[in-house]
């Protein structure tokens, strides 16, 4: 049964896998994986009744190659897991990328490398979502931090897999996932659905429209695809022709970072502030408190994460003296994000790095601050 | 080597984390005492891991090497190779892994180090599910089981499929030594693991577990249903040695309702359910019975 407008209580990963069926998601096939195993659990239960298909495969590769053909059988589908299995699914991701499959990963991220710390909270994955894959592909992450925003976001990630035909991804961690808190289901949710053609002609799902982003042929619908991950011109396979190569792989870069105005979403807190903090998920939780207590510092948090939201980071960097990117691993958005700020004029960017579980306490945040000069 | 014979000594200690009346703790326990000192351990993600080699309560007084989910066999092939090119002859290269590590993610680097007959023993200790992220179902887990991924709902109820033949399946690899075992039956138990010790090559033994927290059964009847299962057909023991299979005890074709009432995991089966379970379980004795006649 889907969930009814109204206020809840529960868990993100809860509130992750009611959007799911909520958004139209009707396969999911997932592997046991702490954190995120409560979203199968969930799952197997709700999916039979709403009509979909729920399935436990025999790994991580299985699930998300699973996925994959569901997508193409035209079902919306996700999988859930976490860093080992993430780790598994690499290929899968850029054949994804290649094929422009709409698909939904939840990785509820846990510490690593390897086995790490299962029950503890990381933003260790950043990196290897948008860059874990071999080759140059662009993907959606959207990176919640409080149990509403697994629901908004989940929704969102659906929406935005099927508008692109791309891989997105939602980047909870432990801490989210396991958290109870307050959610609030509208009693509207804006549903997009992927563009299919009707099949006037044949070939027709090769097009390639001017918003980059060609429409779906759904199997067992009449239309004529062949889909293939070697690099591709219409129907045919062309892995020799750089030319080919070069159009297909830059289109399939551009009808994401093109569109990053659409797709980005953030919060500014004290948004002219002489010092402010770029910080995302669970590592921004101490962050907002100082944020939201002291006039000197502003908060930038991202809601996504890729395509890097390139646009709000240049804005505040230019206009403060200096930055600070809060974040739960030992640095890995902080490079592209100091990378724009300097870019944009400005004159410091720090790096408040924590890992072991727990996010950044206000206290913490503010002694770096303090280091800073700015408070 | 007789049951009265086994060492005092343990090699998997007391002290470690398993829940009251663990049947993979009380297999471990026993084979280490079987396999002795010169033993090191490959040890993917599992029960086992948790609570047999967590800081500080380390069981283990042997080497023990935790590795990724699905390599268990990859990473005992490696282990195994450099014995070799030392020259250490004398060393058993244990990989044990739990159903799931074996049946699901795990049979890809199984089969292959199968294929190459690589000198190491395998052990799967079979306790019907993910027990270590709280209980889904694996390739392992019997029809009608409920686990949370199989869920008791209106649509569906417990596992729709049936077990996973994995002896079977390790007996097509022609590789020397294929076997199943069960905590319940300890002289053929310390049997098999003393064959196994002494040989060379690929070896495969598959033991029953039976899990109290996951299958929903009175701790304190752990060995009861594990010789329930032997008794009522759900668990064959047979062995194959060099392609020659032989059955090490015939069931007794007790019902197999006797075996699924004792545990909460059946509870919600209805009659036609355990009737179609009943059946399976009988063919499938025929069809063990069938195999070992050809095969010896």
């Amino acid at each position: 049964m889907n969930i009814k407008p109204g206020e809840y209580f529960l868990q993100g990963n809860e509130a992750c896998m009611e959007a799911a069926v909520l958004a139209g998601a009707k396969f999911f096939a997932g592997y046991p994986i702490t954190p995120s195993t409560e979203i199968a659990e969930g799952l197997a239960r709700m999916l039979p009744e709403s009509g979909g298909e729920f399935l436990q495969m025999e790994d991580e590769i299985a699930c998300i190659s699973a996925i994959i053909g569901a997508s193409w059988g035209g079902s919306k589908a996700l999988t859930a897991t976490s860093g080992p299995g993430f780790s598994l699914m690499q290929e899968a991701i850029g054949y994804a990328a290649m094929t422009e499959t709409p698909i939904v990963v939840v990785n509820v991220m846990r510490g690593g490398p390897s086995t790490g710390q299962p029950t503890r909270a990381s933003q260790g994955d950043i990196l290897a979502t948008k860059y874990g894959s071999h080759g140059d592909y662009q993907v959606i992450a959207f990176a919640p931090a409080s149990v509403q925003e697994m629901f908004d976001l989940t929704v969102k990630a659906f929406n935005y897999a099927e508008k692109y035909r791309v891989p997105t991804f939602i980047l909870s961690d432990a801490e989210i996932g396991h958290m109870r808190g307050l959610l609030t289901v509208p009693k509207e949710i804006k549903i997009v659905n992927r563009k299919e053609k009707g099949v006037r002609r044949s070939d027709e799902a090769y097009d390639v429209p001017d918003d980059l982003v060609p429409p779906f042929p759904t199997f067992g619908k009449g239309h004529k695809a062949t889909i293939t991950g070697i690099t591709h011109f219409k129907s045919k396979i062309e892995p020799e022709d750089p030319k080919i190569h070069q159009q297909l792989v830059r289109r399939l870069n551009s009808k994401i970072t093109n569109n990053r105005r659409d797709i980005n979403k953030w919060e500014v807190i004290e948004p002219d502030s002489k010092t402010m903090i770029v910080s995302y998920g669970s590592a921004s939780f101490g962050a907002r408190e100082v944020a939201a207590k002291d006039d000197r510092v502003g908060l930038l948090r991202l809601k996504s994460i890729w395509p890097l939201p390139v646009e709000p980071i240049h804005e505040v960097a230019s206009k403060c003296e200096q930055l600070l990117v809060c974040e739960m691993n030992l640095g890995q958005l902080f490079w592209e994000i100091k990378r724009v700020a300097l870019e944009a004029g400005c004159k410091r960017v720090e790096l408040l790095s924590k890992i072991g579980g727990d996010p950044p306490t206000p206290g913490e945040v503010r002694h770096k601050l303090r280091e800073m000069g700015a408070i | 080597m007789k049951l009265k014979e086994l060492p005092d000594e343990e090699l998997f200690t007391r002290g470690h984390t398993a829940c009251a009346g663990c049947g993979a703790a009380v297999a471990v326990r026993n084979l280490m005492k079987v396999l002795g000192k010169r033993t090191m351990v490959v040890n993917p993600a599992c029960c086992l891991l948790i609570f047999g080699a967590t800081y500080p309560y380390l069981a283990w007084k042997v080497p023990f090497h935790h590795v990724a989910f699905e390599n268990t066999a990859a990473c005992a092939t490696g282990m195994s190779r450099a014995m070799k090119v030392r020259g250490k002859e004398d060393t058993v290269v244990m990989g044990i892994a739990g159903d799931g590590g074996t049946a699901d993610i795990g049979i890809q680097a199984l089969s292959g180090a199968a294929e190459r007959n690589e000198d190491m023993l395998y052990v799967m200790y079979d306790n019907e599910a993910y027990m270590n992220t709280g209980i889904q179902r694996s390739g392992s887990t019997p029809f009608g089981a409920w686990t949370t991924t199989t869920p008791v709902g209106k649509v569906k109820a417990g596992k729709a499929d049936f077990k996973k033949d994995m002896p079977l399946i390790m007996m097509a690899h022609n590789v020397p030594y294929v076997a199943t075992a069960s905590i319940g039956n300890i002289q053929d138990f310390i049997n098999k693991f003393e064959k196994a010790r002494n040989m060379k090559g690929f070896r495969y033994i598959q033991v029953f577990t039976p899990c109290p927290t996951g299958w929903r059964h009175d701790t304190a009847k752990t060995i009861e249903v594990a010789k329930l299962a032997v008794d009522t057909g759900m668990w064959t023991l047979y062995e194959c040695e060099n392609g020659k299979v032989k059955i090490n005890r015939k069931p007794k074709m007790t019902p197999v309702s006797e075996y699924l009432k004792v545990q909460g995991r059946f509870r919600h089966m209805k009659e036609e359910d355990v009737r179609k379970l009943q059946d399976w379980v009988t063919s499938k004795w025929e069809a063990d019975e069938r195999y070992a006649q050809c095969r010896q």
